[in-house]
């Protein structure tokens, strides 16, 4: 499968099944319009794509074209045949579970309109999760993480630092623990700011391996939503502070991150807002959210989003070029060294590599099921999971989504979050299609920017 | 080649015989929370 597109003035063409991608000039572009799979190579550009390219280009042209896509194609980089359903069906992942969304705060001192927590309750209540349910969980990690040497806890919320000592217990306890069992944890917290002080910043400098702090972009655009309890804007007291703990990690390892909805659908100007305050690692994803909220994204806004995606990655080739590039998170792909195949047909891993833990100890398969009854798969004190559950989440792959079969970009999104899948279509296996076409322009400026960046 | 630039060296197929390993993080850990982005997640694996 080929997938041929327009980007950054270039035309891109991606080999799905091996992972080429390929800059063409106008006659291979046209050409490959008029080659269908599979493709057999013969010795002369047979007559039907002579006839099909028109008087546009030379004989000369086409012959020398048309014997280079034969040579990809002998070199496996185009037309590459689909070699990767053997692994799906034989899928045996023998999963461990690698990494922990540790809900530490079931509460917030924010009341962000979008808040898929339910502004922090998870419909369940405010509550904050024990030093000792977090040392279980920690337990519970080194007892199902096998031989795997890296675990990964996420302190998570609502909002951590309404919990912090707690943070600081758990995280002692798994440094203990883990040179016991021979573990390295690496530490992640996600903050809205709020609380963030010196003995904070220090505290998270030291130990996490990366802060995500949650901001949506301009003044006006983050206090729409992002207010507090009293119904003030929030972006005046957390600029200044994540600007500082930025710096203070040299600009790297945080991600500034943003969601956009219905009210800033242009949103490229909040992420170069964010850019403009000093920030190089940025984020800002599109909220998911029912139909029936104002705020929500629908069908009908898709096109004004993927022509926003469009201007934002001009502009951020641009300012990569005159030198005060700063990274996007969704425009970030690795060509060379990305994950292997199996790790793309396979996913995020919830619900068997990566689960989230509730403060009263509850284990759900990832932080966005947290309060679903029906996905509650054990607790840390009892240790157990429900392995039903579990192998729903591990056998799902691209292979097991119908949707993902003709799609150029399932490699690089893995057939989606099951999540939104679930939330959507009530079915793991079944994407939700929005989200399916943001992720594909996206795909599309990713791979166009690490093209202009090789090829200068 | 005249008309075409290859930008890597499409080793996805062989990733598949050597990958699996786990060793990677899970894509939730970094910036995304509400979508699945595995593409720009690094290999741990050095013999990938």
């Amino acid at each position: 499968m080929i997938h041929k597109f327009k980007q950054l003035g270039m035309n891109i063409v991606m080999d799905v099944y091996s992972g080429a991608v390929h800059i063409a000039d106008d006659v291979m572009y046209d050409m490959l319009d008029c080659i269908f799979e599979p493709f057999t190579p013969e010795s002369e550009c047979p007559e039907y794509v002579k006839q099909a390219m028109g008087d546009k280009y030379s004989d000369e042209e086409i012959d020398e074209c048309y014997a280079e896509i034969c040579s990809l194609y002998r070199a496996g980089q185009l037309f590459s045949e689909d070699t990767y359903e053997q692994f799906a069906k034989n899928w045996n992942k023998g999963s461990i579970v690698k990494a922990l969304c540790l809900h530490i705060a079931h509460d917030c001192n924010l009341r962000c309109k979008y808040c898929f927590a339910d502004t922090g309750e998870f419909h369940g209540g405010r509550s904050l999760m024990s030093a000792e349910t977090g040392k279980k969980a920690i337990d519970f990690v080194i007892a199902n993480s096998g031989n795997r040497r890296n675990i990964e806890i996420d302190y998570f919320g609502g909002e951590p630092t309404m919990n912090f000592e707690a943070v600081k217990e758990i995280t002692d306890y798994a440094r203990e623990q883990g040179e016991k069992h021979g573990k390295n944890f690496r530490f992640t917290i996600t903050t809205n700011g709020i609380l963030l002080n010196d003995d904070i910043m220090k505290y998270i400098n030291e130990n996490m391996s990366n802060v995500v702090l949650s901001i949506d972009g301009t003044k006006e655009t983050n206090d729409r939503v992002r207010r507090r309890v009293d119904g003030s804007g929030s972006y005046d007291a957390i600029v200044p502070k994540f600007q500082k703990l930025a710096e203070s990690r040299n600009q790297n390892n945080y991600y500034v991150r943003g969601t956009f909805t219905a009210y800033n659908l242009d949103f490229a100007k909040d992420v170069l807002h964010l850019a403009d305050l000093g920030f190089k690692q940025t984020s800002v994803e599109p909220v998911v959210a029912p139909y029936d909220e104002d705020y929500a994204l629908k069908p009908e806004h898709v096109d004004k989003i993927c022509a926003e995606y469009d201007k934002l990655c001009e502009e951020y080739v641009k300012r990569y070029d005159e030198g005060r590039g700063f990274n996007f998170f969704h425009f970030m792909v690795d060509l060379d060294q990305g994950p292997c195949a199996i790790k793309r047909l396979s996913g995020c891993g919830a619900g068997h590599e990566y689960l989230a833990v509730a403060p009263s100890g509850d284990i759900y398969p990832c932080h966005q099921f947290v309060g679903n009854e029906d996905y509650k798969m054990g607790n840390v004190y009892d240790g157990t999971l429900n392995e039903g559950i579990r192998s729903e989440f591990e056998r799902s792959n691209v292979y097991t989504k119908e949707k993902c079969k003709d799609c150029f970009a399932k490699f690089y999104c893995s057939g989606g979050c099951s999540a939104n899948a679930y939330n959507f279509n009530g079915d793991i296996n079944k994407p939700y299609e929005l989200g399916c076409e943001f992720q594909k322009k996206r795909l599309e400026c990713a791979i166009a920017i690490e093209a202009h960046k090789k090829l200068g | 080649m005249k008309h075409v630039t290859t930008l890597n060296s499409a080793n996805l197929k062989s990733s598949a015989v050597h990958g699996g390993c786990g060793e990677c993080q899970t894509s939730c850990q970094s910036a995304c929370k509400t979508s699945c982005t595995v593409a720009n997640q690094k290999c741990e694996n050095a013999q990938n």
